[in-house]
């Protein structure tokens, strides 16, 4: 009875909506989170928008469908925890608060983009936000999620790591070595597959087989679980409990989600050769996660149409803003090609080393 | 025509789905655009009417090109701005293209190229270590001049100090130079004078010529006096006339040329230019003429000699002349020829042997024409009207008998100078 | 001064580095309780315990990877690779994280870690096991790659490596690990970029990296004792940073040039110096610049030969002979 997305049965939303951890949110942190998603979307939208006028070259993969998980993560996250993940990552990078502008600057190569231009679509990065990237090789990024958690350890902060990827990533070599370490080691590393059921074109069924895909903690002997993430409160409840395991006792999670990404794996894959429309066109209508949280928060009556048309109205034009900054932003001088590459080369007032270090 | 992929430089509509007029929501599918990776469905980011398309089903557009115009009803849409808004940034190419001027029309003493010199003749390059090329540089030994004991004859820096140490070495033996005369006046000033863009190209050229061709030299004496009756006579006629009415004053050159070319139709096989693994047969005659002009040497051609008559010839040589005194002479002019000849004759020389003009195989060399006696047929002694001319030819193309074969047929024609009318 | 073994002053730079800055921790396969597949870590385990000693499993893309993460966040680990052969597993970790991580953060995110392991043929361990891998680390911008020969070079360079912000690969050699040399006890420490000139001569110059530098000093030796030619020899130290001075320096001086390395010839470390001493140094050349590299095949087992494949005394002074 292999669904694409994992075979779960339905959410009770009420589960979690009654869960403590959601319960004591206020309204305000409430509404934010829908805020947040819409934000999240609109820059999506937007983004896909310039790529088609030709203003952001290579690739855009896009986390439409995605945002409640973002959303969610990030709201529990403490000034200790670190998050990472893979290239689909705009929607973490404003989760975590990053800017609009120099998101959408980054995208279109403009010096003023949160990288200078000098990383693109799938490298935002923002330290002072505890978010470490944006990585483009699949599952290159799971290893350096386990030496994060390995930092905060080490030093004896307490703290974890919540490192994303895809299902796809699942079977890349590092991901099981890392997998191995972190329990090995105790790590404070949470784990999490967004499953979208697809590894690019290949729907997940035809790429890996041991479902769910998070029983593959258990041949290390790590805890696993899995949940829908349509529902910003079913991620939240989920995430919570993985992150306070992490956190209190050191021990690592694999947590695998399900969800759904309404565009192709990136801008130039249609998404269309290797699923039908109509299964995309199910998604949004039954579980969309905007959609279904904006149900709920007018179930709490805590929003109305008005509101939410407000919103959207802002969240759209802050989209709209920021291609215009980075329309009107400069791109990096020449000289920019060859700063940020050395510390030392950045740094000369500190530079020790002699010699050339650039060649031609 | 938005940009779908990474690749794409093009797209084609193939059809739509939104028709004029039509209400289109954000988000709502208007059209089917083919890409280079995919067929993609063309979402709306705007929500209004569909005012105009721009484009039809099937068209092929580029990318950034306006396909459709959507807005309120009745709303006139802007002339679509035919600028695309692709934004590729391209490197400044201010760099790439750089600005070269000429800061002077080359000048070319015969610029055909020259036919590919073979695979290291020994001697057609110089081989040196770059520090050996430094230090004779900067101490002024012409490199050809150091005999070169590195692997494939290069010259190494100890060659150029042996040398050093040599020309160091003579002048030591040499006489003590004279005193310099307290009276009397030098024949020149010494100065250095800046070798001239032309002076640079002749020393190149016939260099390279004497270096890569190897020379072999015959005479001829010709007996000129039928040749001076017949111009003697002929200019008694035409000198009187206007030029336009075929005026004109005949030289021995010009006869001269006229002979060249007919002793071609005998002997083709010396009007050919050596290339190295063939040797290109030339259908037509054209004649460099060597003209001295100021500060040297320029060989303009007459073409098609074969073809032309006396009087064309004539006529075309001194216009070539006033043009090359007059620095006028074209690249065309100066390209193109299959031999040359030169004469010093007026300045007394009675032969002499002329570097060949690449890419000739030949060059004629005429001398003055001098009384002395000679034998005639009854084995008398008579006055005679001696030229001779010169033949340098270029031994891997043409050999010496040819060669001979040649000067013989030539000497024939100008001493039965009828036979140029035929 | 002190005479010590090559691995016992990586020793004592690790010591000292892990005691002056208590963010630098060692990891790798062996590195603790075994005290190092070849003792370099010898007894640094009882003395920092194992949270800063740590042996891993044999998943070099996950500790390398590991250490990459975690000196994105300020430490500053040392990584062993037994074989710098070894890191071909985790070649996407160290290329492509390593190196790349402050570029595409627009210099946002650090990363200072040590990379470090024998990388070296000559000891009939194979194919596999042999590679010298520096020009494939030199040729990636973001890295740095140094190659000490003495045991003097490999205290200096591993300390300041270990305090260098940047990603360094410091390029081992299991034949010197057993080498001694004078190492004074005083501390200090050897910039990166530096070469150095281990003899002076003025008839010919060898230019050479890692091993291949005790070749060019046989050679040397060689080439005085039997035809009076006296040769200089720089030893790179360094190869990114690269010290371009003491090579052109070296040229000009004495107009001929051979480098040798152990490296293989296409694109190997010479092919780039080459071009450096042609492009700089063009005039001071009486005599083509030669190479001598490993012979052009994959690492051969049979003892025998592999003394012959990898560049040798002998070979060296032949080919310094055809150009003098």
């Amino acid at each position: 009875m292999e669904k694409t997305t994992a075979s779960l049965e339905e959410s009770d939303v009420s589960i979690y909506a009654s869960d403590e951890i959601n319960t004591r949110l206020t309204t305000d942190e409430k509404i934010d989170f829908y805020r947040q998603m819409l934000r999240i979307r609109h820059f999506e939208d937007r983004s896909l928008h310039s790529y088609q006028q030709g203003k952001i070259a290579g690739f855009l993969h896009l986390y439409s469908g995605q945002e409640a998980i973002a959303v969610g993560t990030v709201s529990l996250m403490g000034k200790e925890d670190q998050l990472i993940t893979a290239y689909r990552d705009h929607g973490f990078a404003l989760a975590l608060d990053m800017g609009m502008n120099e998101c959408m600057a980054e995208l279109y190569g403009k010096i003023t983009g949160c990288s200078k231009g000098k990383g693109g679509s799938m490298h935002f990065f923002a330290p002072d936000k505890n978010f470490w990237g944006g990585h483009g090789i699949v599952a290159g990024q799971v290893p350096l999620g386990a030496g994060i958690a390995f930092a905060l350890k080490y030093q004896k902060i307490k703290g974890c790591c919540l490192c994303f990827l895809g299902d796809g990533a699942t079977n890349q070599g590092s991901f099981y070595e890392t997998l191995n370490l972190a329990s090995l080691w105790d790590l404070p590393v949470v784990f999490v597959i967004e499953n979208n059921g697809y590894s690019m074109g290949t729907k997940i069924e035809r790429h890996s087989i041991g479902r769910p895909l998070a029983r593959r903690a258990e041949t290390v002997d790590m805890d696993w679980d899995m949940c829908n993430g349509h529902h910003l409160y079913e991620v939240r409840t989920k995430i919570a409990a993985v992150m306070k395991r992490a956190q209190t006792e050191n021990r690592p999670t694999l947590l695998e989600i399900s969800t759904y990404r309404y565009r192709g794996h990136s801008v130039s894959d249609t998404g269309l050769s290797y699923r039908k429309k109509s299964e995309i066109e199910e998604y949004r209508e039954t579980k969309d996660p905007i959609t279904l949280f904006y149900n709920q928060l007018e179930k709490e009556g805590l929003i109305d149409e008005k509101a939410a048309k407000n919103i959207d109205k802002i969240t759209h034009k802050e989209a709209e803003d920021a291609a215009k900054f980075a329309d009107y932003s400069p791109y990096p001088t020449t000289e920019e090609l060859t700063r940020d590459v050395y510390w030392e080369e950045d740094h000369p007032e500190s530079n020790t080393s002699k010699g050339t270090i650039f060649f031609e | 025509m938005p940009k779908l992929s990474d690749t794409q430089t093009v797209g084609t509509l193939i059809s739509w789905l939104k028709k004029t007029g039509e209400k289109v929501e954000k988000g709502e599918i208007i059209a089917e655009v083919e890409t280079d990776k995919a067929t993609m469905e063309l979402e709306s980011f705007v929500a209004g009417v569909l005012i105009t398309q721009y484009v039809n089903e099937g068209d092929e557009v580029e990318i950034g090109a306006p396909i459709c115009a959507i807005g309120k009803t009745g709303e006139k849409p802007r002339s679509p701005d035919k600028r695309s808004p692709l934004r590729n940034v391209e490197p400044d190419p201010g760099f790439l293209t750089g600005s070269r001027q000429d800061t002077e029309a080359p000048i070319s003493i015969d610029v055909t190229p020259t036919p590919l010199a073979e695979k290291s003749v020994p001697g057609d390059r110089i081989k040196a270590s770059p520090l050996a090329r430094k230090i004779a540089t900067e101490e002024g030994i012409p490199l050809e001049t150091i005999s070169g004991t590195g692997p494939d004859g290069r010259v190494v820096k100890a060659d150029v100090i042996a040398a050093m140490e040599k020309g160091t070495t003579e002048s030591r033996l040499s006489i003590t130079p004279p005193k310099k005369s307290s009276a009397g006046i030098p024949i020149a000033d010494e100065t250095s004078v800046p070798v001239s863009n032309m002076r640079e190209i002749i020393a190149k050229r016939l260099l390279e010529s004497k270096k890569t061709i190897p020379h072999y030299y015959l005479d001829i004496e010709i007996n000129a006096t039928p040749l001076l009756e017949v111009r003697a006579s002929l200019n008694k006629s035409l000198n009187d006339l206007p030029p336009d009415r075929g005026g004109i004053k005949l030289t021995i050159n010009d006869f001269f040329l006229k002979a060249c070319a007919k002793a071609m139709h005998q002997v083709p096989a010396v009007n050919v230019s050596w290339m190295g693994k063939s040797i290109q047969q030339h259908s037509g005659v054209h004649i460099a003429v060597a003209i001295a002009v100021e500060d040297g040497l320029v060989t303009p051609v007459v073409r098609d000699v074969h073809l032309k008559s006396l009087s064309e010839i004539s006529t075309e040589v001194k216009t070539l002349a006033v043009k090359a005194k007059n620095k006028k002479l074209s690249p065309n002019e100066l390209t193109g020829s299959t031999i040359t000849t030169t004469n010093l004759g007026m300045f007394g020389i009675s032969s002499f042997h002329a570097i060949i003009n690449p890419p000739n195989s030949a060059i004629l060399s005429v001398g003055a024409i001098v009384k002395k006696p000679i034998v005639d047929d009854d084995d008398n002694i008579i006055v005679g009207q001696c030229m001779t001319v010169g033949f340098s030819g270029d031994h891997r193309s043409v050999d010496g008998a040819l060669g001979a074969e040649y000067l013989s047929a030539l000497k024939a024609i100008l001493e039965t100078p009828a036979l140029m009318l035929i | 001064m002190p005479v010590i073994y090559y691995r016992d002053a990586l020793n004592a730079a690790l010591d000292e580095e892990m005691i002056r800055d208590d963010r630098v921790f060692i990891m790798g396969e062996e590195v603790a309780e075994y005290n190092g597949a070849y003792k370099v870590t010898k007894g640094l385990l009882d003395k920092f315990g194992s949270q800063r000693m740590l042996d891993t499993p044999i998943s070099e893309s996950a500790f390398s990877g590991l250490g990459i993460g975690a000196s994105m966040m300020g430490l500053r680990p040392v990584i062993e690779f037994m074989f710098w052969s070894f890191t071909y597993v985790a070649f996407d970790q160290i290329f492509n994280n390593a190196a790349n991580i402050r570029y595409m953060s627009g210099g946002l995110v650090n990363v200072p870690i040590v990379i470090r392991g024998p990388a070296n043929g000559g000891t009939g361990v194979g194919a596999t096991h042999s590679h010298t891998p520096e020009n494939y680390a030199a040729s990636t911008p973001g890295i740095k790659v140094v190659c000490p020969v003495t045991p003097y070079d490999a205290k200096g360079l591993l300390k300041t490596a270990i305090r260098d912000n940047d990603p360094v690969c410091v390029m081992e050699n299991t034949l010197l690990y057993g080498m001694t040399g004078e190492v004074p006890d005083e501390e200090y420490l050897i910039p990166l970029g530096k070469a150095d000139i281990k003899k002076e001569g003025l008839d010919i110059t060898f230019i050479a990296h890692g091993r291949a530098v005790l070749t060019c000093l046989k050679a040397a030796e060689i080439l005085e004792a039997e035809y009076e030619i006296d040769a200089e020899v720089v030893d790179l130290r360094s190869l990114r940073p690269l010290d371009e001075e003491t090579i052109c320096d070296s040229v000009k001086k004495t107009n001929r040039v051979v480098l040798v390395e152990e490296n293989k010839p296409y694109c190997g470390t010479d092919a780039q110096i080459a071009y450096i001493i042609q492009d700089k140094a063009f005039d001071y050349l009486d005599a083509p610049i030669k190479r001598i590299s490993a012979v052009d095949a994959p690492q051969i087992y049979s003892p025998v030969l592999e003394k012959e494949q990898i560049p040798y005394p002998q070979r060296v002074v032949q080919t310094a002979l055809s150009i003098l």
